[in-house]
């Protein structure tokens, strides 16, 4: 396989390398956050995968990352899987969602698409409250003790030490970005922003965009699914907050900060937001505010986000 | 900052602005880094306190916030604990589970606090809760929710104050099915908060030998009532109600137009209308109806003086309000649960000559000793049972009627008809 | 109770919620048609005329119909400046970008969330009803002042029809709807007719919520569930149709009184959502729309 764009390859390298060492450097509390930024980063990066490459900007994401939690959450509560094989079931629920929800919500565009994703995942989010004797509803379900270790390859894994969460955490958000790398800079990505670009253009040239907008879908959705799936099974708890409309803002805020099409852009949002809100939560209350300014600010001045501002202006490379 | 001003921003050089980015993180990242090297002084004892100052629990967090503060500054007055002072650090989490397991992270790791305590809503209790056992945070409860009681917990949770919904219910419902009917139509919120009142109240009414002729789940963002009251059957002779959320005004309103004066016996939850003025036009209608009341908002005719004293410290006054401003309605029936909270945690401490963090195992068992709590200016609720086993506490519950738009009491259960079989041991758990 | 009162609340309730959303769907609709963006602060705006209603209902002594029909004037004008404000700050400068739109009103919705929190407290607040009486029926009583939030909304339903056929802005209103660039051509000034159309729609959100809260109250959570509820009209009507947002307004609100007799309310809000979600897909103009251009 021909590694396309070096320089941004290298760049990934150095920022795994980098997140890799700050175990090491970092306090414990910072640890935790880390560990929560890696796995909201890796939903961030799922979700810029439809809206910063291919251009569609989905307002129900929620509900992929939800199918990844109760998917994998509700199959180690009652059945009692192993967490390696729920975090695979997570992921499969979230891609099964995915697939289905696409194949409908493709057939609309822009403005229609927004809503019909925020629609969809509405409806999720009513579904977890609805079938509550089961998924526990806005209470939640909280994972039984045994269901916070796991043994792979002869190793305990405990999911209560903070160190232990922060290198499975950075295992999958490092899996992501190899590849979500090779996905987005190889022919498939180009597709991508073909149809982002001009996708009547694209249809001309032969290419079937209906089926290159499902797989950047269902990509995007299976991510945030994974996601969703870590998160659940990392802190123990599955609720319907995780449907909620908020959740999909989140993905979009972290995304559109950082820089939609951008394959950095995401960790970097999902890192300066939630360091933002964090020291912000402690001072006032008014992080919602911040949100939204941040929101118009960036919609009215940077529409392209923090990384994208800079590869538009100085380094092209960096998409 | 001139180089800012004299450049336009988008022609800051590159390395500027990466320099400056940089910076940005470091700053961002700092308070944690600073925080891990000022965190060894043992000589004050903190306190982490997630109240929820936003979101839908925000009419509660602000009297919670009031609340502790108030007694905080009594406990420091008095010398603080063990002769060390007492810091609140309070965090908002926007009643909100996610962000509630942050701020319990944010409390072990960053502050490191010594107890983390003031959490109400059963969703955020039901998140944050395995992360305190997981941190070894010990966790104070002033919520209602039974989850606790039930064993779904650990050995680092307490709910030393409050009573659960399960003793709440189990105890009214013996008055209710003398005093007012047996034929009973439940109105309750469709979601856990609901199903709580639900079971309890079904399982409890029929030991009574009474009946649920209907049940009514309203969804809570519901805000309109009209449509569910046909559904309340013509042989109903008590309505029970718990309709937690912003719409109660508009329930009970639309209540008293569906009924008219024919109405059955109508018996509320006083959570319903926590911190809202009773004596409003649109609450007419609960005149004459029952409330239960885990503290009377009124100040009675046979006030004591601990009563006295607590509304004198909090800034309430005789009807349950602020001080400051007689249409600012406290939570009365919540907040106390806070106050008592911090004076409990103080006595455990005390018990375990608690100096740091070390001690957190012991301080937990002078918890687990204790057996109950006097009435007196700490416990201005009244007497308790302390289980050390369940974690839970059991207290005196009221049952009030609404006269001249005021709450009267008119019951007050003792604390027998509010126990029930344990139903776990956490003393059996390893810390 | 028998089938049919049942059924006489049912359809009662639901003239009623048909009768707020149409005013509310309206705004988000007449916002849609000529501007071509989704302005998801919609529902702040209703909030907003609430809690306008309530600090009138405070400030202004006298019997509460004064400060009734004072809100009715000053709560709409204020939310209508607001929004004017938010036109001139944000939409014009994004160029009504669609996309860009929905996502600076999000923003725009949490600043006002956030700031009504700050000012006006957590607790929902009640307003007094201008006149109070309850009209009993055999089996049920019901509040008169209800009927006159249907009478309300059909007269100022009517008056906008009016206005939008018979008066000039009317008319540029619609030509801009028609064919912006021709319009354009003609000097009419799309700038100043967006930032009409922008405040108007608020406004009418805004009586809204003027007209809801006597029967309900105001709480700064509370646009949540009229914005969804206007999105399912908007969209079941058609995007931008004035006639079908009317006419979808009545069905969806007579509807979701009638389905929560038989299904969990909970339920038929999962069905609705659903519903709305696949017209969308599978029959984008609406129900009652002509086919997109």
């Amino acid at each position: 396989m021909v590694l396309h764009n070096k320089k941004l390859a290298a760049l990934c390298l150095a920022v795994l390398v980098l997140l890799f060492a700050l175990q090491f450097v970092l306090s414990s509390y910072m640890i935790l956050a880390a560990t929560r930024i890696l796995i909201l980063a890796v939903f961030a990066m799922g979700y810029n995968m439809l809206m910063g490459y291919t251009g569609l900007l989905s307002l129900g994401h929620a509900m992929f990352f939800a199918a990844g939690v109760y998917a994998s959450g509700m199959v180690t509560y009652y059945f009692g899987v192993s967490l390696p094989l729920a975090f695979l079931i997570g992921i499969l629920g979230a891609f099964a969602a995915s697939l289905i929800i696409g194949l409908l919500v493709l057939r609309t565009q822009t403005v229609s698409f927004m809503i019909v994703t925020l629609m969809f995942a509405q409806a999720a989010y009513l579904t977890t409250l609805y079938f509550s004797r089961y998924t526990g509803g806005d209470q939640g379900l909280t994972l039984p003790t045994s269901a916070r270790s796991f043994r792979l390859f002869g190793q305990i894994l405990d999911m209560t030490s903070d160190l232990t969460r922060y290198n499975i955490a950075f295992a999958v958000f490092a899996v992501t970005l190899i590849g979500l790398y090779l996905i987005t800079q190889g022919p498939i990505g180009r597709l991508f922003v073909a149809v982002r670009e001009n996708e009547d253009r694209t249809r001309m040239l032969g290419f079937d965009t209906y089926r290159i907008k499902l797989v950047a879908f269902t990509v995007s959705g299976t991510v945030s699914g994974m996601a969703g799936a870590l998160y659940g099974l990392m802190f123990g708890f599955v609720g319907s907050s995780f449907a909620a409309f908020q959740t999909s803002i989140e993905a979009l805020l972290y995304t559109l900060i950082g820089g939609p099409g951008t394959l950095l852009g995401p960790l970097l949002g999902t890192t300066v937001m939630t360091m933002l809100i964090d020291r912000l939560s402690g001072l006032t209350t008014a992080y919602l505010v911040v949100i939204g300014v941040l929101l118009i600010v960036v919609t009215l001045w940077f529409p392209a986000g923090i990384l994208g501002t800079i590869r538009n202006r100085w380094l092209p490379w960096l998409k | 900052m001139q180089d800012l001003k004299t450049h336009s921003e988008f022609m800051l050089p590159r390395r500027k602005l990466l320099t400056g980015m940089a910076a940005a993180g470091a700053a961002l990242a700092a308070p944690g880094l600073v925080g891990r090297a000022v965190a060894q002084s043992g000589d004050v004892i903190k306190l982490g306190a997630p109240f929820h100052r936003t979101g839908i629990g925000a009419a509660y967090g602000r009297w919670y916030e009031r609340t502790a503060k108030a007694a905080l500054a009594i406990i420091n007055e008095q010398g603080g604990i063990n002769g060390m002072p007492v810091e609140l650090i309070i965090e908002d989490d926007g009643t909100d589970p996610k962000r509630g397991v942050e701020a319990m992270e944010k409390f072990a790791a960053e502050h490191k606090v010594d107890a983390v305590f003031g959490h109400l809503f059963s969703h955020v209790v039901a998140a944050t809760a395995p992360r305190a056992g997981e941190l070894k945070m010990p966790y104070f409860l002033c919520s209602e929710g039974h989850a606790l009681a039930a064993g779904a917990f650990n050995r680092y949770t307490f709910q030393p104050c409050i009573t659960d919904v399960k003793s709440q219910i189990s105890s009214m419902a013996p008055w209710m099915s003398n005093n007012l009917g047996k034929k009973v139509t439940l109105i309750y919120p469709d979601y856990a908060f609901g199903y709580d009142h639900r079971d309890n109240m079904t399982a409890a009414m029929q030991a009574q030998g009474g009946e649920i002729v209907a049940s009514i789940a309203i969804p809570p963002t519901e805000t309109s009532y009209t449509r569910y009251m046909p559904q309340i059957p013509f042989n109903t002779e008590v309505i029970y109600h718990v309709m937690v959320g912003p719409g109660v005004l508009t329930f009970v309103k639309e209540l008293g137009e569906h009924l008219g004066s024919q109405r059955p016996e109508i018996f509320g939850f006083i959570d319903s209308l926590e911190a809202v003025a009773l004596d409003i036009p649109q609450l007419d209608y609960l005149e004459g109806t029952y409330f239960w009341e885990a503290m009377p908002r009124y100040a009675q005719a046979e006030q004591n003086e601990f009563d006295k004293f607590y509304r004198e410290k909090v800034g309430v006054d005789a009807n349950g309000a602020s001080v400051d401003d007689a249409k600012d309605v406290s939570t009365f029936s919540h907040m106390f649960s806070v106050w008592e909270t911090l004076f409990a945690i103080k006595q455990a401490m005390e018990m375990a000559d608690y100096k740091g963090p070390d001690q957190k195992v012991a301080m937990l068992e002078a918890m687990e000793s204790i057996t109950g709590f006097a009435q007196s200016n700490e416990f201005p609720q009244g007497d308790k049972v302390f289980n050390g086993k369940t974690h839970q506490a059991f207290g005196h519950q009221n049952i009030s009627k609404v006269v001249d738009g005021k709450l009267e009491l008119t019951y007050t259960t003792s604390i027998d008809e509010t126990m029930y079989p344990d139903e776990t041991d956490y003393t059996q758990m390893s810390f | 109770m028998n089938i049919a009162p049942y059924l006489l609340l049912a359809t009662l309730e639901g003239l009623v919620q048909a009768s707020v959303l149409m005013l509310t769907a309206l705004g988000l609709s007449l916002v849609f048609g000529v501007m071509r963006v989704v302005n998801v602060a919609h529902g702040e705006f209703f909030m907003l005329g609430a809690v306008g209603a309530w600090i009138c209902a405070t400030l202004i002594p006298g019997p509460p119909a004064v400060a009734f029909v004072a809100a009715l004037v000053l709560a709409p004008l204020f939310v209508g400046a607001i929004a004017w404000a938010a036109d001139w700050a944000i939409l014009k400068r994004i160029d009504y970008n669609p996309e860009a739109t929905i996502v600076a009103t999000i923003g725009l919705m949490y600043i006002i969330q956030q700031t009504t929190l700050w000012s006006f407290g957590p607790n929902a607040q009640a307003v007094d009803a201008p006149f109070y009486y309850t009209l009993r029926f055999p089996w049920f009583g019901y509040s008169t002042y209800k009927f006159f939030i249907i009478g309300a909304a059909v007269v100022l339903v009517g008056g906008l029809l009016y206005f939008l056929r018979h008066s000039k802005v009317g008319l540029v209103m619609r030509a801009t709807q028609f064919d912006r660039e021709t319009a354009q051509n003609f000097g009419i000034s799309v700038g100043r007719v967006y930032s009409i159309v922008f405040a108007v729609g608020a406004m009418l959100a805004a009586i809204g919520g003027v007209l809801v809260v006597p029967a309900q109250q105001a709480h700064y959570l509370m646009g949540h569930d009229p914005l969804l509820l206007s999105f399912v009209v908007v969209i079941v009507g058609g995007l931008g149709s004035i006639p079908g947002t009317i006419a979808a307004a009545i069905l969806i609100g007579m509807s979701d009184g009638l389905l929560s007799v038989f299904f969990s309310p909970t339920l038929a809000k999962i069905f609705s959502t659903l519903l709305v979600a696949l017209v969308l897909v599978f029959k984008p103009e609406g129900l009652f729309g002509k086919a997109g251009r």
